[in-house]
Protein backbone atom coordinates (compact mmCIF):
# COMPACT_ATOMS: atom_id res chain seq x y z
CA UNK A 1 0.00 0.00 0.00
CA UNK A 2 1.51 3.70 -1.08
CA UNK A 3 0.11 6.86 -0.55
CA UNK A 4 0.65 9.94 -2.87
CA UNK A 5 -0.69 13.26 -2.21
CA UNK A 6 -1.22 16.11 -5.25
CA UNK A 7 -0.54 20.22 -4.75
CA UNK A 8 -4.11 20.56 -4.46
CA UNK A 9 -3.98 18.97 -0.84
CA UNK A 10 -5.21 15.41 -1.52
CA UNK A 11 -4.30 11.85 -0.54
CA UNK A 12 -4.34 9.08 -2.64
CA UNK A 13 -4.11 5.82 -0.64
CA UNK A 14 -3.09 2.85 -3.59
CA UNK A 15 -3.82 -0.60 -3.15
CA UNK A 16 -3.87 -2.64 -6.75
CA UNK A 17 -5.44 -0.38 -9.13
CA UNK A 18 -8.20 0.88 -6.29
CA UNK A 19 -6.92 4.51 -4.72
CA UNK A 20 -9.01 6.01 -2.11
CA UNK A 21 -9.05 9.97 -1.83
CA UNK A 22 -9.17 12.47 0.82
CA UNK A 23 -7.51 15.79 1.72
CA UNK A 24 -4.94 15.86 3.80
CA UNK A 25 -4.75 17.11 7.74
CA UNK A 26 -3.18 20.36 6.44
CA UNK A 27 -6.03 21.13 3.92
CA UNK A 28 -8.70 20.58 6.46
CA UNK A 29 -6.39 22.77 8.61
CA UNK A 30 -6.93 26.07 6.13
CA UNK A 31 -10.57 24.56 5.23
CA UNK A 32 -11.58 25.38 8.73
CA UNK A 33 -14.66 23.94 10.21
CA UNK A 34 -16.47 21.73 7.12
CA UNK A 35 -20.01 21.86 6.91
CA UNK A 36 -20.60 20.42 3.99
CA UNK A 37 -19.64 17.84 1.50
CA UNK A 38 -20.73 17.14 -2.22
CA UNK A 39 -19.49 13.77 -3.55
CA UNK A 40 -19.46 11.72 -7.04
CA UNK A 41 -21.44 9.18 -8.03
CA UNK A 42 -20.42 5.45 -8.24
CA UNK A 43 -20.11 4.46 -11.89
CA UNK A 44 -18.93 7.68 -13.44
CA UNK A 45 -15.74 8.27 -14.49
CA UNK A 46 -13.37 10.99 -14.49
CA UNK A 47 -10.37 12.70 -16.08
CA UNK A 48 -7.46 13.63 -13.91
CA UNK A 49 -7.87 17.02 -12.78
CA UNK A 50 -11.72 17.06 -12.83
CA UNK A 51 -13.80 18.55 -10.76
CA UNK A 52 -15.72 15.50 -9.31
CA UNK A 53 -16.71 16.81 -5.37
CA UNK A 54 -16.88 20.10 -3.49
CA UNK A 55 -16.08 20.59 0.00
CA UNK A 56 -17.58 23.88 1.81
CA UNK A 57 -16.57 25.36 5.32
CA UNK A 58 -17.55 27.90 7.32
CA UNK A 59 -15.15 30.17 5.20
CA UNK A 60 -15.45 28.87 1.53
CA UNK A 61 -16.81 26.14 -1.08
CA UNK A 62 -13.37 24.48 -2.46
CA UNK A 63 -13.29 22.36 -5.27
CA UNK A 64 -12.32 18.38 -5.14
CA UNK A 65 -10.31 17.24 -8.10
CA UNK A 66 -9.78 13.78 -9.53
CA UNK A 67 -5.85 13.00 -8.63
CA UNK A 68 -6.14 10.40 -11.72
CA UNK A 69 -8.14 8.92 -14.26
CA UNK A 70 -10.60 6.47 -13.68
CA UNK A 71 -13.95 5.70 -12.47
CA UNK A 72 -15.42 6.25 -9.36
CA UNK A 73 -16.57 2.68 -7.33
CA UNK A 74 -18.13 4.64 -3.82
CA UNK A 75 -18.09 7.80 -2.29
CA UNK A 76 -18.26 8.09 1.72
CA UNK A 77 -21.95 8.55 2.32
CA UNK A 78 -21.49 8.93 5.85
CA UNK A 79 -20.09 12.48 5.31
CA UNK A 80 -23.47 13.33 4.00
CA UNK A 81 -24.40 13.22 7.62
CA UNK A 82 -21.18 14.05 9.61
CA UNK A 83 -19.06 16.37 7.29
CA UNK A 84 -17.01 17.30 10.42
CA UNK A 85 -15.16 13.73 9.81
CA UNK A 86 -13.07 15.90 7.47
CA UNK A 87 -11.59 17.94 10.26
CA UNK A 88 -11.67 14.89 12.65
CA UNK A 89 -10.27 12.36 10.76
CA UNK A 90 -8.91 13.33 6.99
CA UNK A 91 -6.99 11.23 6.44
CA UNK A 92 -8.69 8.14 7.58
CA UNK A 93 -13.02 7.96 8.33
CA UNK A 94 -12.92 11.39 6.42
CA UNK A 95 -12.53 9.69 2.66
CA UNK A 96 -14.37 11.41 -0.11
CA UNK A 97 -14.54 8.40 -2.84
CA UNK A 98 -12.66 5.51 -4.05
CA UNK A 99 -11.14 4.87 -7.43
CA UNK A 100 -10.44 2.18 -10.01
CA UNK A 101 -7.53 3.65 -11.84
CA UNK A 102 -7.47 3.72 -15.85
CA UNK A 103 -3.72 4.36 -16.10
CA UNK A 104 -1.20 3.97 -12.78
CA UNK A 105 1.54 5.57 -14.74
CA UNK A 106 -0.20 9.09 -13.28
CA UNK A 107 0.76 8.09 -9.90
CA UNK A 108 4.64 8.56 -11.03
CA UNK A 109 3.59 12.44 -11.30
CA UNK A 110 2.16 12.53 -7.57
CA UNK A 111 3.75 13.92 -4.32
CA UNK A 112 5.38 11.52 -2.10
CA UNK A 113 5.09 12.17 1.18
CA UNK A 114 8.73 13.81 1.64
CA UNK A 115 7.70 15.55 -1.47
CA UNK A 116 4.27 16.86 -0.24
CA UNK A 117 5.72 17.99 3.21
CA UNK A 118 8.04 20.36 1.47
CA UNK A 119 5.63 21.27 -0.48
CA UNK A 120 3.49 22.62 2.52
CA UNK A 121 6.54 24.20 4.14
CA UNK A 122 7.21 26.76 0.98
CA UNK A 123 3.31 26.96 1.31
CA UNK A 124 3.47 28.50 5.00
CA UNK B 1 -0.38 43.66 1.93
CA UNK B 2 1.89 46.12 1.63
CA UNK B 3 -0.31 49.09 0.06
CA UNK B 4 -3.08 48.41 3.13
CA UNK B 5 -3.74 50.67 6.65
CA UNK B 6 -2.90 48.67 9.62
CA UNK B 7 -5.06 48.97 12.30
CA UNK B 8 -3.25 50.54 15.23
CA UNK B 9 -3.36 47.08 17.14
CA UNK B 10 -2.46 44.92 14.57
CA UNK B 11 0.43 43.88 16.58
CA UNK B 12 -1.53 43.23 19.65
CA UNK B 13 -3.55 41.07 17.19
CA UNK B 14 -0.50 39.27 16.19
CA UNK B 15 0.42 37.97 19.54
CA UNK B 16 -3.43 37.26 20.17
CA UNK B 17 -2.42 34.51 16.52
CA UNK B 18 -4.32 36.68 14.91
CA UNK B 19 -4.22 35.39 10.87
CA UNK B 20 -5.14 38.52 8.17
CA UNK B 21 -6.29 39.62 5.18
CA UNK B 22 -7.20 42.92 3.14
CA UNK B 23 -10.50 44.52 3.73
CA UNK B 24 -11.90 48.29 2.87
CA UNK B 25 -8.18 48.83 2.47
CA UNK B 26 -6.74 47.63 5.97
CA UNK B 27 -5.32 44.65 6.51
CA UNK B 28 -8.02 42.85 9.10
CA UNK B 29 -8.24 40.33 11.70
CA UNK B 30 -9.89 37.32 9.78
CA UNK B 31 -9.74 35.09 12.73
CA UNK B 32 -8.01 33.76 15.63
CA UNK B 33 -7.31 30.40 17.23
CA UNK B 34 -10.57 29.63 18.14
CA UNK B 35 -11.55 29.29 14.38
CA UNK B 36 -14.63 30.98 12.32
CA UNK B 37 -17.05 28.56 14.01
CA UNK B 38 -15.83 28.51 17.80
CA UNK B 39 -15.59 32.31 17.49
CA UNK B 40 -18.82 32.64 15.90
CA UNK B 41 -20.56 30.16 18.97
CA UNK B 42 -18.32 31.78 21.80
CA UNK B 43 -19.68 35.07 20.66
CA UNK B 44 -23.86 33.36 21.09
CA UNK B 45 -22.85 32.08 24.46
CA UNK B 46 -20.37 34.46 26.19
CA UNK B 47 -18.67 37.40 24.84
CA UNK B 48 -16.54 38.30 21.81
CA UNK B 49 -14.38 41.33 21.09
CA UNK B 50 -13.40 42.95 17.54
CA UNK B 51 -11.74 45.31 16.25
CA UNK B 52 -13.40 47.41 13.91
CA UNK B 53 -11.75 50.37 13.46
CA UNK B 54 -11.78 50.11 9.81
CA UNK B 55 -14.71 51.64 10.12
CA UNK B 56 -15.58 55.61 9.94
CA UNK B 57 -15.80 57.49 12.75
CA UNK B 58 -17.01 61.16 12.16
CA UNK B 59 -18.30 63.88 14.13
CA UNK B 60 -20.49 66.76 12.62
CA UNK B 61 -21.43 69.79 14.16
CA UNK B 62 -22.93 72.95 13.24
CA UNK B 63 -25.41 75.32 13.39
CA UNK B 64 -29.04 73.43 11.98
CA UNK B 65 -26.99 70.42 11.88
CA UNK B 66 -29.97 67.98 12.45
CA UNK B 67 -32.50 69.33 9.48
CA UNK B 68 -28.95 69.47 7.21
CA UNK B 69 -28.47 65.29 8.18
CA UNK B 70 -32.19 64.54 7.40
CA UNK B 71 -31.70 65.80 3.69
CA UNK B 72 -29.38 62.99 3.46
CA UNK B 73 -30.83 59.97 5.57
CA UNK B 74 -34.75 58.56 5.42
CA UNK B 75 -34.23 58.37 9.63
CA UNK B 76 -36.34 61.12 11.31
CA UNK B 77 -33.51 62.57 13.69
CA UNK B 78 -35.39 65.35 15.02
CA UNK B 79 -36.93 64.03 17.65
CA UNK B 80 -34.20 62.01 18.65
CA UNK B 81 -32.90 62.40 22.33
CA UNK B 82 -29.85 63.44 23.09
CA UNK B 83 -27.32 59.98 23.62
CA UNK B 84 -30.10 58.13 21.06
CA UNK B 85 -28.37 55.94 18.21
CA UNK B 86 -30.47 55.50 14.71
CA UNK B 87 -29.26 53.35 12.10
CA UNK B 88 -30.65 54.58 9.01
CA UNK B 89 -28.81 54.63 5.15
CA UNK B 90 -27.14 57.78 2.74
CA UNK B 91 -29.69 57.75 0.00
CA UNK B 92 -28.90 59.08 -3.83
CA UNK B 93 -31.44 60.90 -5.87
CA UNK B 94 -32.08 57.20 -7.49
CA UNK B 95 -33.22 55.77 -4.10
CA UNK B 96 -30.28 53.91 -4.32
CA UNK B 97 -27.91 53.39 -1.10
CA UNK B 98 -24.75 54.87 -0.80
CA UNK B 99 -23.89 53.60 2.44
CA UNK B 100 -25.73 52.64 5.57
CA UNK B 101 -24.63 54.09 8.87
CA UNK B 102 -25.19 54.44 12.66
CA UNK B 103 -26.21 58.72 13.98
CA UNK B 104 -25.70 59.55 17.39
CA UNK B 105 -27.49 62.67 18.60
CA UNK B 106 -24.94 64.25 20.96
CA UNK B 107 -27.03 67.44 21.14
CA UNK B 108 -28.68 70.40 19.23
CA UNK B 109 -25.49 70.73 17.11
CA UNK B 110 -23.50 67.98 17.43
CA UNK B 111 -24.13 64.35 16.02
CA UNK B 112 -21.33 61.31 15.88
CA UNK B 113 -21.63 58.81 12.84
CA UNK B 114 -20.31 55.51 11.81
CA UNK B 115 -20.17 54.82 8.22
CA UNK B 116 -18.72 51.40 6.60
CA UNK B 117 -14.96 51.07 6.06
CA UNK B 118 -14.85 50.54 2.58
CA UNK B 119 -17.29 53.70 2.27
CA UNK B 120 -16.06 56.12 3.99
CA UNK B 121 -13.71 58.32 1.67
CA UNK B 122 -16.64 58.30 -0.67
CA UNK B 123 -19.01 59.07 1.97
CA UNK B 124 -17.22 62.17 3.54
CA UNK B 125 -16.93 63.63 -0.36
CA UNK B 126 -20.49 63.14 -0.54
CA UNK B 127 -21.57 64.67 2.55
CA UNK B 128 -19.01 67.57 2.30
CA UNK B 129 -20.61 68.29 -0.65
CA UNK B 130 -24.36 68.49 0.54
CA UNK B 131 -23.80 69.96 3.67
CA UNK B 132 -23.63 73.60 4.31
CA UNK B 133 -20.18 74.98 4.54
CA UNK B 134 -20.75 76.21 8.38
CA UNK B 135 -21.36 72.16 9.50
CA UNK B 136 -17.39 70.66 10.44
CA UNK B 137 -16.97 67.37 9.81
CA UNK B 138 -14.26 65.79 11.64
CA UNK B 139 -12.69 62.11 10.68
CA UNK B 140 -11.69 60.58 14.05
CA UNK B 141 -9.03 58.62 12.18
CA UNK B 142 -7.04 59.26 15.43
CA UNK B 143 -9.68 56.89 16.96
CA UNK B 144 -9.87 52.96 17.74
CA UNK B 145 -13.31 51.03 17.59
CA UNK B 146 -13.48 48.01 19.73
CA UNK B 147 -16.81 46.22 20.02
CA UNK B 148 -17.86 43.81 22.90
CA UNK B 149 -20.91 41.53 21.73
CA UNK B 150 -22.58 38.44 23.64
CA UNK B 151 -24.84 37.34 25.76
CA UNK B 152 -22.59 37.80 28.94
CA UNK B 153 -21.31 41.80 27.32
CA UNK B 154 -23.13 43.57 29.42
CA UNK B 155 -22.07 41.84 33.25
CA UNK B 156 -18.54 41.69 31.56
CA UNK B 157 -18.21 45.23 30.66
CA UNK B 158 -20.14 46.84 33.54
CA UNK B 159 -17.45 45.44 35.33
CA UNK B 160 -14.60 47.72 34.03
CA UNK B 161 -17.00 50.80 32.94
CA UNK B 162 -20.49 51.01 35.35
CA UNK B 163 -22.39 53.10 32.74
CA UNK B 164 -22.18 49.81 30.15
CA UNK B 165 -25.17 48.41 33.09
CA UNK B 166 -27.31 51.77 32.58
CA UNK B 167 -27.51 51.25 28.60
CA UNK B 168 -30.24 49.87 26.76
CA UNK B 169 -29.84 49.03 22.94
CA UNK B 170 -29.41 51.93 20.49
CA UNK B 171 -28.29 54.72 23.55
CA UNK B 172 -24.56 55.69 23.65
CA UNK B 173 -22.84 57.92 26.80
CA UNK B 174 -19.43 59.80 26.17
CA UNK B 175 -17.47 59.02 29.33
CA UNK B 176 -13.90 58.23 30.87
CA UNK B 177 -12.26 54.33 30.95
CA UNK B 178 -9.35 55.01 33.23
CA UNK B 179 -8.47 58.11 33.03
CA UNK B 180 -9.50 58.20 29.04
CA UNK B 181 -12.47 59.96 27.05
CA UNK B 182 -14.63 56.76 25.46
CA UNK B 183 -17.90 56.38 23.88
CA UNK B 184 -19.72 53.86 24.99
CA UNK B 185 -22.93 52.43 22.67
CA UNK B 186 -25.07 50.43 22.89
CA UNK B 187 -25.26 48.51 19.58
CA UNK B 188 -23.71 46.29 17.28
CA UNK B 189 -23.32 43.87 14.49
CA UNK B 190 -23.96 40.74 15.98
CA UNK B 191 -27.85 40.42 16.67
CA UNK B 192 -26.74 40.22 20.28
CA UNK B 193 -26.84 42.34 23.47
CA UNK B 194 -22.94 44.33 23.15
CA UNK B 195 -21.41 47.40 22.99
CA UNK B 196 -19.40 49.35 20.73
CA UNK B 197 -16.25 51.31 22.57
CA UNK B 198 -14.42 54.03 20.68
CA UNK B 199 -11.10 55.29 21.90
CA UNK B 200 -8.67 56.98 20.87
CA UNK B 201 -5.50 55.13 19.33
CA UNK B 202 -3.06 56.23 21.92
CA UNK B 203 -4.96 54.27 24.48
CA UNK B 204 -6.43 51.50 22.59
CA UNK B 205 -4.36 48.39 23.55
CA UNK B 206 -4.90 49.58 27.31
CA UNK B 207 -8.69 48.86 26.36
CA UNK B 208 -7.60 45.59 24.47
CA UNK B 209 -5.75 44.09 27.26
CA UNK B 210 -7.91 44.84 29.90
CA UNK B 211 -11.04 43.61 27.73
CA UNK B 212 -9.01 40.28 27.11
CA UNK B 213 -8.30 39.70 30.41
CA UNK B 214 -12.47 39.45 31.09
CA UNK B 215 -12.79 35.80 31.57
CA UNK B 216 -15.86 35.75 29.29
CA UNK B 217 -14.18 37.37 26.26
CA UNK B 218 -12.49 35.82 23.15
CA UNK B 219 -11.01 37.76 20.23
CA UNK B 220 -13.16 37.73 16.85
CA UNK B 221 -12.58 38.07 12.87
CA UNK B 222 -14.17 39.35 10.00
CA UNK B 223 -14.87 35.96 9.38
CA UNK B 224 -17.52 35.21 12.08
CA UNK B 225 -18.26 38.59 12.44
CA UNK B 226 -19.82 38.00 9.16
CA UNK B 227 -21.73 34.68 9.71
CA UNK B 228 -22.80 36.35 12.97
CA UNK B 229 -24.77 39.05 11.35
CA UNK B 230 -25.78 37.20 8.60
CA UNK B 231 -27.63 34.87 10.95
CA UNK B 232 -29.53 37.45 12.71
CA UNK B 233 -30.43 38.59 9.18
CA UNK B 234 -28.36 42.04 9.51
CA UNK B 235 -27.36 43.28 5.49
CA UNK B 236 -23.44 43.96 4.38
CA UNK B 237 -23.02 47.41 2.38
CA UNK B 238 -21.42 46.17 -0.60
CA UNK B 239 -23.35 42.58 -0.61
CA UNK B 240 -26.78 43.17 0.37
CA UNK B 241 -26.92 46.85 0.07
CA UNK B 242 -25.22 48.72 -2.84
CA UNK B 243 -26.18 52.17 -5.02
CA UNK B 244 -28.53 50.08 -7.14
CA UNK B 245 -30.93 49.00 -4.43
CA UNK B 246 -33.50 50.91 -2.27
CA UNK B 247 -34.16 51.26 1.46
CA UNK B 248 -37.52 49.58 0.48
CA UNK B 249 -36.47 47.03 -1.74
CA UNK B 250 -33.99 46.05 1.09
CA UNK B 251 -37.08 45.24 3.43
CA UNK B 252 -35.61 48.55 5.74
CA UNK B 253 -38.73 50.52 5.95
CA UNK B 254 -38.84 49.97 9.71
CA UNK B 255 -35.75 52.42 9.75
CA UNK B 256 -38.02 55.14 8.18
CA UNK B 257 -39.76 56.84 11.07
CA UNK B 258 -43.74 57.65 10.13
CA UNK B 259 -42.93 61.83 9.27
CA UNK B 260 -40.15 60.76 6.74
CA UNK B 261 -42.23 58.56 5.33
CA UNK B 262 -45.16 61.24 4.59
CA UNK B 263 -43.60 64.08 4.33
CA UNK B 264 -40.06 62.83 2.51
CA UNK B 265 -37.31 65.38 2.44
CA UNK B 266 -34.37 63.59 1.82
CA UNK B 267 -32.12 62.13 -1.53
CA UNK B 268 -34.42 59.86 -3.41
CA UNK B 269 -37.52 60.76 -1.30
CA UNK B 270 -39.97 60.48 -4.76
CA UNK B 271 -38.67 56.79 -5.54
CA UNK B 272 -38.56 55.57 -2.26
CA UNK B 273 -42.01 57.09 -1.45
CA UNK B 274 -43.34 55.88 -4.11
CA UNK B 275 -41.92 52.18 -3.52
CA UNK B 276 -43.55 52.74 0.49
CA UNK B 277 -46.59 52.93 -1.57
CA UNK B 278 -46.74 50.78 -4.48
CA UNK B 279 -44.25 47.84 -3.50
CA UNK B 280 -40.68 47.40 -4.66
CA UNK B 281 -40.27 45.87 -7.83
CA UNK B 282 -38.03 43.57 -6.17
CA UNK B 283 -37.38 42.63 -2.40
CA UNK B 284 -34.75 41.03 0.60
CA UNK B 285 -35.84 37.62 1.57
CA UNK B 286 -34.06 34.87 3.13
CA UNK B 287 -33.52 32.09 1.24
CA UNK B 288 -33.54 28.23 2.19
CA UNK B 289 -32.65 25.12 0.31
CA UNK B 290 -34.80 22.54 0.62
CA UNK B 291 -32.59 19.64 1.74
CA UNK B 292 -31.50 21.55 4.79
CA UNK B 293 -27.66 20.79 3.89
CA UNK B 294 -26.07 22.67 0.64
CA UNK B 295 -24.97 25.65 1.32
CA UNK B 296 -26.17 29.03 -1.18
CA UNK B 297 -23.24 31.05 -2.01
CA UNK B 298 -22.74 34.92 -2.94
CA UNK B 299 -23.89 35.66 -6.85
CA UNK B 300 -25.73 32.46 -6.66
CA UNK B 301 -28.59 32.93 -9.32
CA UNK B 302 -32.11 32.31 -8.08
CA UNK B 303 -34.86 30.94 -10.96
CA UNK B 304 -38.69 30.16 -11.03
CA UNK B 305 -39.83 26.28 -12.22
CA UNK B 306 -40.05 27.80 -15.64
CA UNK B 307 -36.39 28.49 -15.81
CA UNK B 308 -36.58 31.87 -15.81
CA UNK B 309 -34.00 34.00 -13.62
CA UNK B 310 -35.91 35.94 -10.64
CA UNK B 311 -33.19 37.24 -8.38
CA UNK B 312 -29.67 36.44 -6.81
CA UNK B 313 -27.78 35.51 -3.36
CA UNK B 314 -25.96 38.19 -2.35
CA UNK B 315 -24.74 36.93 1.19
CA UNK B 316 -25.14 33.22 1.88
CA UNK B 317 -23.36 30.63 3.64
CA UNK B 318 -23.55 28.34 6.75
CA UNK B 319 -24.73 29.37 10.35
CA UNK B 320 -23.00 27.39 13.09
CA UNK B 321 -25.67 28.74 15.65
CA UNK B 322 -28.02 27.59 13.22
CA UNK B 323 -26.53 24.58 12.37
CA UNK B 324 -27.31 24.85 9.05
CA UNK B 325 -27.33 27.52 5.32
CA UNK B 326 -28.49 31.33 5.70
CA UNK B 327 -28.36 33.01 2.78
CA UNK B 328 -30.10 35.97 1.84
CA UNK B 329 -30.90 37.69 -1.66
CA UNK B 330 -33.39 39.32 -3.57
CA UNK B 331 -36.41 38.14 -5.39
CA UNK B 332 -38.72 39.75 -7.57
CA UNK B 333 -41.84 41.16 -5.84
CA UNK B 334 -44.09 38.49 -6.79
CA UNK B 335 -41.73 35.25 -5.79
CA UNK B 336 -41.00 37.15 -2.20
CA UNK B 337 -43.73 36.07 0.34
CA UNK B 338 -42.43 33.47 2.48
CA UNK B 339 -42.81 29.55 1.52
CA UNK B 340 -42.81 30.55 -2.37
CA UNK B 341 -40.82 27.83 -3.73
CA UNK B 342 -37.86 29.10 -6.53
CA UNK B 343 -34.73 27.14 -7.22
CA UNK B 344 -30.99 27.64 -6.96
CA UNK B 345 -28.54 27.37 -9.73
CA UNK B 346 -25.62 25.47 -7.80
CA UNK B 347 -22.67 23.92 -9.65
CA UNK B 348 -24.60 23.29 -13.25
CA UNK B 349 -27.61 22.54 -10.95
CA UNK B 350 -31.33 22.99 -9.81
CA UNK B 351 -31.41 23.67 -6.49
CA UNK B 352 -34.81 23.66 -4.74
CA UNK B 353 -34.90 26.31 -2.23
CA UNK B 354 -37.51 28.25 -0.28
CA UNK B 355 -38.28 31.98 0.57
CA UNK B 356 -38.24 32.45 4.18
CA UNK B 357 -37.74 35.33 6.84
CA UNK B 358 -34.09 36.31 6.63
CA UNK B 359 -33.68 36.28 10.14
CA UNK B 360 -32.03 32.40 11.00
CA UNK B 361 -31.46 33.34 14.59
CA UNK B 362 -33.48 35.51 16.94
CA UNK B 363 -32.17 39.00 17.60
CA UNK B 364 -31.64 39.57 21.48
CA UNK B 365 -31.21 43.46 22.27
CA UNK B 366 -31.71 44.55 25.87
CA UNK B 367 -34.42 47.40 24.93
CA UNK B 368 -35.21 47.99 28.37
CA UNK B 369 -33.79 47.29 31.55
Amino acid sequence: MTVKYTREHEWIRIEGDLATVGITFYAQEQLGDVVFVELPEADTSADQGAEVAVVESVKAASDIYAPVTGTIIESNSELSERPELVNEDPENDGWFFKMQLSDPSELDDLLDEADYQAFIQEEL
Amino acid sequence: MTDLHSLALESFHTEQGAKFAPFAGYKMPIQYPLGVKGEHLHTRESVGLFDVSHMGQLLVEGPGITEALETLVPAALQEMAPGQIRYSQLTLNNGGILDDLMLTRWNDTTWGLVVNGACKHVDMEHMRAMLPDSIQMNYLDTHALIAVQGPRARDALTRMMPEAGELVFMRAVQTTWSGHPITLSCCGYTGEDGYEISIANTHAQELAEALTTLEETTWVGLGARNSLRLETGLCLYGNDLTIETTPIEADLLWSIQKRRRTNGGFLGADTILQQINDGPPRKRVGIAPADGRTPLRDHTLLKNSAGDEVGEITSGGFGPTFEGPIAMGYVTHNMSTPGTELFAEVRGKSLPCTVCDPIFVQQRYVRSL
